[in-house]
């Protein structure tokens, strides 16, 4: 009895002891290299890295360890291999500057890399040409927050993703910034995790990319200038609230691409300038409400295989094209929409026009079916035929209507 | 011809249809920037109005231009003068009223709104040089077929139709025509039809300018591809050139033959 209450005593004491302690890194320290102190050092202790530049690459972490970068310290390297790979729970690291990771088309080579760890907190650190910036894999409970991950991405085949999370859980990525890579944000098999803040831009494919992630969020982003915003695919109950998604554009761009989901939110996030706002291919049951899709080439376009979402409560603002479709039925619901082309009077007062709205145009129709036909885009002619059309449907859903229009714009939160 | 050329462009610049005209596109261009106060909108606007009005103007004040001084051209058929100088005189006299009513009506607003600090200058001049070509297009056009009917009525009716058709029936044709072949490769075809129809090229070329070509997909890439380059530009340019240089030529020629 006495004996174990003395090496329960013990046991705190040296933990006490070993939390406190601390090894220097630097020029003039008793450590040159990060790989000889993270070797040396107790589990729980604090790694310090002094400013300089340290040319190092597979630094393995195997224990509980706080490195801590003081004045952003230069690890390089030297397009060899990758730089820390974290095999342990609970390490934290903040701090660094780290570039000039290896490419390797056999090996995901990254920046920090977090293997089987948990609890494990990344942030504060700038990463530059990593060809993975930082790469989760069978991590949980993790944080990813405050990184500026930027990379020189030049084509898909060749380049990473800035944050790569694979069959994780309860991951949360926050304040994040990630250019130029290949997604900006990665996530297969991901669930229960919370993305928000970060910004993602000038990414060659997507800006966020979910595939086979079920149960995550996404808020307060902003995706710019990607190949395509966000990409949402094969996943079930994501959240997807106060967005910005914004000049996501050029022939094949989107702004939300939704590919095979089903229950979804999609609330409050402003569409600007994208080629495409939403393209929803085999999307069902979500919900859209209180976006703003606001100058996009296509507002929505959502095939045929799209079924029960409701699209309520949105402003369409100086879209080209304010929805589409290939499908002669319609299966969604449209309803209580502000829409900037809508002609129609209200004559009892009461807010809401009394001819339903017909977003999808005829022309709009017809270059689904024939793409060519859209250089004749603001030929008059084609304002004769949505006319036409307009007065008496023949060829588009006549069942795709907004029956509740809206005279007003709706003001957002 | 220059004395005659000069002699058209003073007397069109004290006729108030001129001044009518120049106001009008004051105005529009005004307006707009004032509604909106966004330069590069604007020129989406002023897009649309350009290339239905430059070339209806250009028909119908052809037309009427032609039937108007017919007692003047015959007073100047009978002095030795070369018939070649006094129509194309005519011809230019009021292809350049109309344009630098067109110029000075779209420019001004944009100087005072200071176009010249942003970038899209030469959206601009693509503006402009394709209205300036389409006002020259469409007056020798209506100048063509002025000379063909003796009786102003005709003449009037067929310079509207020509300009009906290739402002809208073309265009529907066209449709048609990828509707039918829907299942065959047709950007090249879309690309070759355009070229046979001085609005839509206008229209392309403008619009590749504004970068609305996103929105035309793998069609917009083809475009871009061709009219994106300085050969296909040019070719663009050479071709609304030619739409000026045959109808000038056609009715230059139509007029020496005739027997007034």
């Amino acid at each position: 009895m006495i004996t174990s209450a003395w090496l329960f005593l013990f046991a705190i004491v040296s933990e006490q002891l070993q939390a406190s302690d601390t090894l220097n890194v630097g020029k003039a320290e008793r450590f040159t290299r990060i790989g000889d102190a993270v070797k040396a050092a107790f589990p729980g202790a604090v790694i310090r890295v002094l400013p300089g530049f340290y040319q190092e690459s597979n630094i393995i972490i195997d224990k509980k360890l706080h490195l801590l970068g003081v004045g952003f310290p230069v690890i390089d390297g030297n397009q060899k291999d990758e730089i820390f790979t974290v095999v342990a729970d609970s390490v934290r690291i903040s701090g660094f500057h780290l570039q000039n990771c290896g490419i390797s088309f056999v090996k995901d080579l990254a920046g920090i890399r977090v293997d089987q760890g948990a609890h494990c907190v990344i942030e504060n650190n700038r990463l530059f040409n990593t060809f993975f910036g930082i790469y989760l894999k069978n991590a949980r409970d993790c944080v990813i927050r405050d990184n500026y991950v930027e990379g020189l991405a030049k084509d898909e085949f060749s380049s990473g993703n800035a944050i790569h999370i694979w069959y994780s859980k309860n991951i949360t990525v926050e304040g994040n910034t990630c250019l130029q890579h290949r997604d900006g944000i990665y996530l297969e098999f991901v669930e229960f995790s919370t993305i928000r803040n970060n910004t993602s831009e000038k990414n060659l494919r997507y800006g966020l990319h979910f595939m086979f992630s079920n149960n995550d969020d996404y808020r307060w982003n902003v995706f710019r200038n990607n190949g395509a915003g966000v990409a949402v695919m094969f996943s079930k109950n994501i959240i997807m609230e106060d967005n910005l998604f914004e000049k996501n554009w050029g022939s094949n761009s989107y702004g939300l691409l939704l590919k095979d989901i089903t229950d979804g939110e999609i609330v409050r996030n402003r569409f600007h300038r994208n080629t495409i706002g939403i393209y929803g291919d085999g999307a069902n049951r979500l919900r859209m409400a209180h976006n703003e899709f606001m100058q996009n080439g296509w507002a929505l376009k959502i095939l045929g295989s799209c079924y029960d979402n409701q699209v309520t409560a949105n402003n369409f603002l100086d879209n080209t094209f304010d929805v589409i479709t290939n499908a002669t039925v319609n299966n969604n619901h449209y309803h209580g929409n502000f829409w900037s082309d809508y002609t129609g009077y209200d004559l009892d007062r009461d807010g809401v026009g009394d001819v339903p709205y017909k977003p999808v145009k005829l022309f709009s129709y017809v270059t689904s079916r024939v793409p060519q036909a859209i250089i004749i885009l603001r030929s008059p002619f084609v304002d004769l035929v949505n006319f036409a059309e307009k007065v008496m449907p023949s060829l588009t859903p006549q069942t795709l209507e907004d029956a509740a229009p809206l005279m007003k714009i709706i003001a957002l939160p | 011809m220059l004395k005659v050329l000069k002699y058209s462009f003073y007397d069109l610049s004290r006729s108030r249809w001129t001044y009518a005209y120049l106001l009008f596109f004051l105005l529009l261009t005004f307006g707009l920037l004032n509604f909106s106060h966004d330069l590069s909108k604007t020129i989406i606007s002023l897009m649309n109005v350009v290339l239905i009005l430059t070339p209806l103007i250009g028909t119908l004040f052809g037309a009427l231009y032609y039937y108007n001084s017919k007692e003047f051209i015959d007073l100047l058929l009978a002095l030795p003068l070369p018939r070649r100088s006094i129509f194309l005189g005519k011809y230019l006299g009021l292809s350049l009223s109309l344009s630098a009513s067109f110029v000075i009506g779209i420019l001004a607003p944009m100087l005072l709104f200071g176009i010249l600090s942003t970038g899209l200058v030469l959206n601009l001049v693509i503006l402009m040089s394709t209205g300036v070509l389409l006002t020259f297009i469409f007056t020798a056009i209506a100048f063509l077929v002025s000379i063909r009917f003796e009786h102003p009525i005709r003449g009037f009716g067929a310079a509207i139709f020509i300009w009906l058709f290739l402002a809208v029936i073309y265009d529907g044709i066209l449709l048609l025509i990828l509707i039918w072949f829907e299942h065959y490769p047709l950007d090249h075809f879309a690309l070759l039809m355009t070229l046979f129809n001085p609005v839509d090229l206008s229209r392309v070329l403008i619009m590749l300018q504004l970068d609305i070509s996103a929105l035309m997909g793998y069609t917009g890439a083809v475009f871009r591809k061709f009219l994106g380059t300085s050969l296909g530009m040019s070719i663009a340019y050479a071709t609304l050139l030619t739409w000026i240089i045959v109808p000038v030529f056609a009715f230059l020629w139509l007029a020496r033959r005739k027997d007034f």
